[in-house]
C-alpha cells in the first residue's frame, strides 16, 4: 500500500517542543506525566502519537495548546515553541489570541465540543467575530465557504441547524471548519474519528489531509489506532509511560520498528485475513433465531409515533464451540438483536431457541430458569460491574442464584480467577482496584461462572487497548476451546471479526444484508455494503504483525490505490 | 499472572464506598466549625436534664421576668420559669423533630421512590400522588391535623414529613432511573438476579450518597417548620417546651425581656446553619464528579 512518508526536513518547523516535562500540581516528588517529550513538526507535515491509553498522548496536546488543567497538571520544564513564540512562557490573554489563529484543535466527540443551544453556523462564525474585524455578512461568507470546503451538503441548511441535528461526521466535518478558517499554522487532533463509523472515518481523514495540502497546515495526529496512523501519517512518534520511545518516518517505522515496545504494538493489531474457520462439529446447534423482529416506538396514547425498525426478519444459528460474529456500523441494530436474544429487551415477534427452549415470548418469571444458558459480557469493562461489591461477591451472585451454596460459589469462583489468569487475592478486591483489560476478564469470569451454551460479547474488547485485546480474545478462545461454548461476537471493528469468528453476519439499517463464513465474506463481499466496510476499515493493505505490506489485501482489488 | 495496582483504602473504606473521601479533599475550617458547634448544641440539649438547674415547667409567681442573675443565668420568663433550662431543655424536643422528621421522609420516601423507579407500570401513579402531596403546604396540613387531633409531637412530625416525602421520592427515583440503565444492573438480570435482590443489593446503595446529603436538609428545615408551628400556636403544645414556643411566648414580652426571643432564636440559628453548612459540605464530597477514578 502506499504510505506517505514524505520528507520534511526542509520545511519551515512550526512546532518545536524540547524537554517537555508535566507533573502533577502541588506534587513535586509524584513520578512526572510527561518526561522530556522532544517533537518536530514542520509545515504541511502530518505527525502522529500513538500510544495506549495513559501513555500521555493528550497530555502533549494539551500542553500545546496550553489547556493543561491548572489544578492537576502543571508544566515543571522544557519548552514549547510555536514558530519563536514560546507557549510555555504566555499569558492567559496571548494564549487566547494564538489560538484559533495559529493553533488549532479538534477533539474526539463533536456532541460536547459543539454548543448544543447555538446554530453551528453561528458557531463558527464566532471564530471570525472573537478573532477578525469582519463585518457581519463577510463573515457569513467566510462561514459558508469554509462549510463548502469541509464538504458539507446543503450548506444553507446546515448553517441554521443545531448540532443534534446533524450526523456525528457531519458534527466532525463543522468542528474542521471551526479549526480551520483562521488558517491556523498548526492543527490538533485528538482521536478525531474514533467515535465515528468507519466509513465515516475514512471519509474524514481523508478530509483532513485534503485541507492539509490547500492550507499547508501541520497536523500533529494522536490516535491509538495503528490503521488510522498507516492511513495519515508522515512522521510517527510512540509514546509509553510519558515518553516518547521511538520517532521514525512511517515507513521505517511500519516495516522496522526498533524498540521492543513498537514491535508490541504493532503485533498486537489484528490482522485483517480471517482466520480459518473451524470444523462444522455436528452438533445440534444451541442457538436458532428465526425471523426476530424488534420495531421501537409505534405506540402513543392518542397518535401512533414513528416507528423504529432496529431489526427485521433476523435469521441464524450457532453450533457448540463456533462463533458467529455480527458486524456492522453503529445503528445498524446489532446490539438490538444481542439484546433481544439475551430478553434484556423484548423482541416484538420471532423466535429464539436456545437449548432447545424456545424463550422470546416468556415472561420474566419463566425465563428465569433459562437465563443461565445464556451469559453476556458488555462493552464498559468500568461500568459492568457493581462498583461497590466485591468481585467474589460479583462471581458468586449467579451460582448462589440457581441453588449453590455459597462455599461452593466461592470455590468455584478461586478457579474461576484462575481461568481468566488474575490471582486469587483478587477476590476480595473491588472493580476499581483493577485495570480496564483486568475487570473484562472478571466481567467474563462472572459469564462464565455460569456455564452458559451461549456467550454474547457486545463489543467486549472495543473499550480496550490493542494489547489488552489481543490478550482478551485469546481467553474468550480459550474458554471457548475449554468449555465449548457457542459465541455471539458482536463488533464494529472488522479486524476483531475476522480474528475470531467462524461465521460473518453483516448488518446494516437492521436488516443482514450478507451471512456466510468469515473467510469468504472478508475477502470476497458480495453485498456493496460489506464491500465498504471492507475497504474502508484503515491501514487493511499493511500487515502490522508481520511489518509488511499484504500481497492480496482483503475485499475487493483495486478499490483505493 | 497480572499485577494490580494496590489500593490507598482500607477494606473497611471501600466496603461502605459512600465515606471514602476522594484523594486530596480537604475539610474547609466552615465545616469543622460547623461540626463542633452541633455536636456541642447536639451534647448539651440530649444531658440537658442531667445539669440543668430548674424544671423547665415548674413556675414562680415571685420571680416572674428577673433580669440575669447567678441563680438564674438567663433570667425568668413571664412565670417564673428558668429561661436557661427551658432553652436546653426545648433543644431536646426541637432536634428530635428534625431528626424524627428526616428519618420518616427518607424511610417512606426510599421505598416508594425505589418502586416507582423501577416498575415502569407503578410509575406513572406513584408520581402523580406525589405531585399531588407537593402541592400541600406543610403549615396548612399542620393547622389542619391541630384541628383535628389536638397539639402533639405526632401530629407535626406528620406535617413537615408529607410535603418532604415527595422531594425524597423524586431523588431516589432519579437515581434509580439513571442507575437501572448501568450494565451491571444488566448483568445482574442476565445473572437471573429476582427483582427485590437487584433492587436492594443493587440499586439502593446508589441513593445512599444524595440521601443522606437530603436527610441534612431536610433535618434543618423541620426544625425550623417545628418553630413555625409553634409560634403560629399550631406546634406541639405548650407544656413541652421547643424552641418555637418559648420564643411565640416570649414575642408579648419582647421589648421588656428581648433574651426570650434571643436565646432560642440563637441557638436555633446556629443549628440550623451548622447542620445546612454540614450537608453542603457533605454533597461536594460525595459529589461523583469530585471523585477522581483509581485504581
Amino acid at each position: 500500500m502506499e504510505l506517505k512518508s514524505r520528507d520534511f526536513s526542509d520545511a519551515k518547523r512550526v512546532l518545536k517542543i524540547r524537554k517537555l516535562e508535566v507533573g502533577l500540581t502541588g506534587r513535586p516528588d509524584a513520578v512526572h506525566v510527561l518526561n522530556e517529550i522532544d517533537l518536530d513538526i514542520r509545515a504541511g507535515e502530518t505527525h502522529c502519537l500513538v500510544g495506549e491509553s495513559g501513555s500521555g498522548k493528550s497530555v502533549t496536546s494539551l500542553a500545546a495548546m496550553g489547556l493543561l488543567p491548572k489544578d492537576a497538571l502543571e508544566i515543571r520544564g522544557g519548552l514549547i515553541d510555536l514558530q519563536g513564540f514560546e507557549i510555555t512562557n504566555a499569558t492567559a490573554a496571548q494564549m487566547r489570541e494564538l489560538r484559533a489563529r495559529r493553533i488549532a484543535m479538534i477533539f474526539q466527540e463533536p456532541m460536547t465540543a459543539l454548543n448544543p443551544v447555538l446554530r453551528v453556523g453561528e458557531q463558527i462564525e464566532e471564530v471570525l467575530n472573537m478573532h477578525t474585524d469582519l463585518s457581519q455578512s463577510e463573515a457569513k461568507k467566510r462561514t459558508i465557504d469554509i462549510m463548502e470546503q469541509v464538504h458539507l451538503p446543503d450548506v444553507e441548511r446546515i448553517y441554521s441547524a443545531f448540532p443534534h441535528q446533524l450526523s456525528g461526521g457531519q458534527r466532525q466535518r463543522i468542528m474542521i471548519a471551526m479549526a480551520l478558517i483562521l488558517d491556523p499554522d498548526l492543527l490538533i487532533a485528538d482521536e478525531p474519528t474514533t467515535a465515528l463509523d468507519v466509513t465515516t472515518q475514512l471519509q474524514i481523514l481523508k478530509l483532513i489531509a485534503e485541507m492539509q495540502e490547500r492550507q499547508g497546515t501541520a497536523v500533529l495526529f494522536i490516535t491509538h489506532d495503528m490503521g488510522v496512523v498507516a492511513e495519515i501519517a508522515d512522521t510517527v512518534s510512540v509514546m509509553q509511560k510519558g515518553r516518547i520511545v521511538e520517532r521514525a518516518p512511517i515507513r521505517d517505522l511500519l516495516k522496522n520498528p526498533q524498540e521492543d515496545y513498537t514491535k508490541k504494538l504493532l503485533s498486537a493489531v489484528p490482522n485483517l485475513t480471517p482466520r480459518s474457520a473451524r470444523d462444522v462439529s455436528g452438533k445440534k446447534d444451541v442457538v436458532a433465531v428465526e425471523d426476530l423482529n424488534m420495531t421501537y416506538g409505534g405506540g402513543g396514547l392518542f397518535r401512533k409515533s414513528d416507528e423504529v425498525k432496529a431489526a427485521r426478519d433476523v435469521n441464524f444459528s450457532i453450533a457448540p464451540g463456533r462463533t458467529l460474529g455480527i458486524v456492522g456500523e453503529s445503528g445498524s441494530g446489532k446490539s438490538t438483536v444481542a439484546r433481544c436474544i439475551m430478553r434484556l429487551i423484548d423482541p416484538t415477534a420471532g423466535k429464539i431457541t436456545v437449548a432447545g427452549h424456545e424463550i422470546a415470548k416468556l415472561t420474566r418469571r419463566q425465563l428465569q430458569p433459562h437465563r443461565k444458558h445464556l451469559q453476556i459480557v458488555f462493552q464498559d469493562p468500568y461500568r459492568s460491574l457493581n462498583p461497590r461489591w466485591t468481585v467474589a461477591r460479583s462471581l458468586c451472585e449467579g451460582p448462589i442464584n440457581f441453588g449453590t451454596s455459597r462455599e461452593e460459589a466461592m470455590e468455584k469462583a478461586a478457579e474461576l480467577m484462575e481461568l481468566v489468569d488474575l490471582p486469587r487475592d483478587a477476590l476480595a478486591r473491588y472493580p476499581h482496584q483493577f485495570s480496564g483489560g483486568q475487570r473484562q476478564r472478571i466481567a467474563i469470569a462472572r459469564a462464565v461462572a455460569m456455564k452458559p451454551d451461549l456467550l454474547v460479547a457486545d463489543e467486549a474488547v472495543s473499550a480496550l487497548d490493542v494489547s489488552v485485546q489481543a490478550q482478551v480474545l485469546d481467553l474468550l478462545d480459550d474458554i471457548q476451546e475449554k468449555f465449548g461454548v457457542a459465541m455471539l461476537f458482536i463488533t464494529h471493528d472488522l479486524r476483531v471479526a475476522a480474528q475470531i469468528c467462524d461465521e460473518v453476519l453483516v448488518m446494516q439499517r437492521g436488516q443482514v444484508v450478507e451471512h456466510g463464513p468469515a473467510g469468504r465474506v472478508l475477502s470476497d463481499p458480495h453485498h456493496d455494503y460489506t464491500r465498504n466496510l471492507i475497504e474502508a476499515a484503515p491501514g487493511r493493505h499493511w500487515d502490522f504483525a508481520n511489518f509488511r505490506a499484504l500481497e492480496s489485501a482483503p475485499g475487493h482489488q483495486g478499490a483505493i490505490a | 499472572m497480572t499485577e494490580i495496582p494496590t489500593s490507598r483504602h482500607s477494606a473497611f473504606h471501600v466496603l461502605t464506598g459512600l465515606f471514602s473521601l476522594p484523594a486530596g479533599a480537604r475539610i474547609g475550617v466552615g465545616p469543622m466549625i460547623a461540626a463542633v458547634i452541633l455536636v456541642v448544641i447536639v451534647l448539651a440539649t440530649l444531658l440537658a436534664p442531667f445539669y440543668v438547674p430548674y424544671d423547665p415547667l415548674s413556675m414562680d409567681a415571685m420571680g416572674r421576668l428577673k433580669p440575669p442573675s447567678e441563680a438564674h443565668i438567663l433570667g425568668t420568663d413571664p412565670y417564673g420559669r428558668d429561661i436557661f433550662s427551658r432553652v436546653m431543655m426545648g433543644g431536646r424536643v426541637s432536634l428530635l423533630i428534625g431528626v424524627g422528621a428526616a428519618l420518616v421522609s427518607i424511610a417512606v420516601g426510599l421505598m416508594i421512590g425505589l418502586v416507582a423507579g423501577f416498575f415502569r407500570a407503578a410509575d406513572g401513579i406513584i408520581m402523580r400522588i406525589m405531585d399531588s402531596l407537593m402541592a400541600i403546604p406543610a403549615i396548612l396540613l399542620a393547622i389542619a391535623l391541630v384541628a383535628l387531633n389536638g397539639p402533639s409531637l405526632s401530629s407535626v412530625i406528620i406535617a413537615i414529613t408529607v410535603p418532604e416525602v415527595p422531594r425524597v421520592v423524586r431523588l431516589v427515583r432519579s437515581v434509580v432511573l439513571s442507575a437501572r440503565e448501568e450494565p451491571y444492573v444488566e448483568a445482574a438480570i442476565a445473572l437471573g438476579s429476582s427483582m427485590p435482590k437487584i433492587l436492594i443489593q443493587h440499586l439502593m446503595p446508589n441513593t445512599f450518597a444524595p440521601l443522606i446529603v437530603q436527610g441534612t436538609y431536610i433535618c434543618a428545615s423541620a426544625i425550623l417548620i417545628e418553630a413555625i408551628l409553634s409560634f403560629l400556636g399550631a406546634g406541639v403544645s405548650t407544656e413541652i417546651p421547643t424552641w418555637g414556643n418559648i420564643m411565640a411566648e416570649g414575642r408579648t414580652y419582647f421589648q421588656i425581656k428581648p433574651g426570650l426571643i434571643f436565646w432560642p432564636g440563637l441557638m436555633l440559628s446556629l443549628c440550623i446553619l451548622a447542620i445546612n453548612l454540614l450537608g453542603d459540605t457533605a454533597r461536594d464530597l460525595l459529589d461523583p464528579r469530585m471523585k477522581k477514578r483509581e485504581g
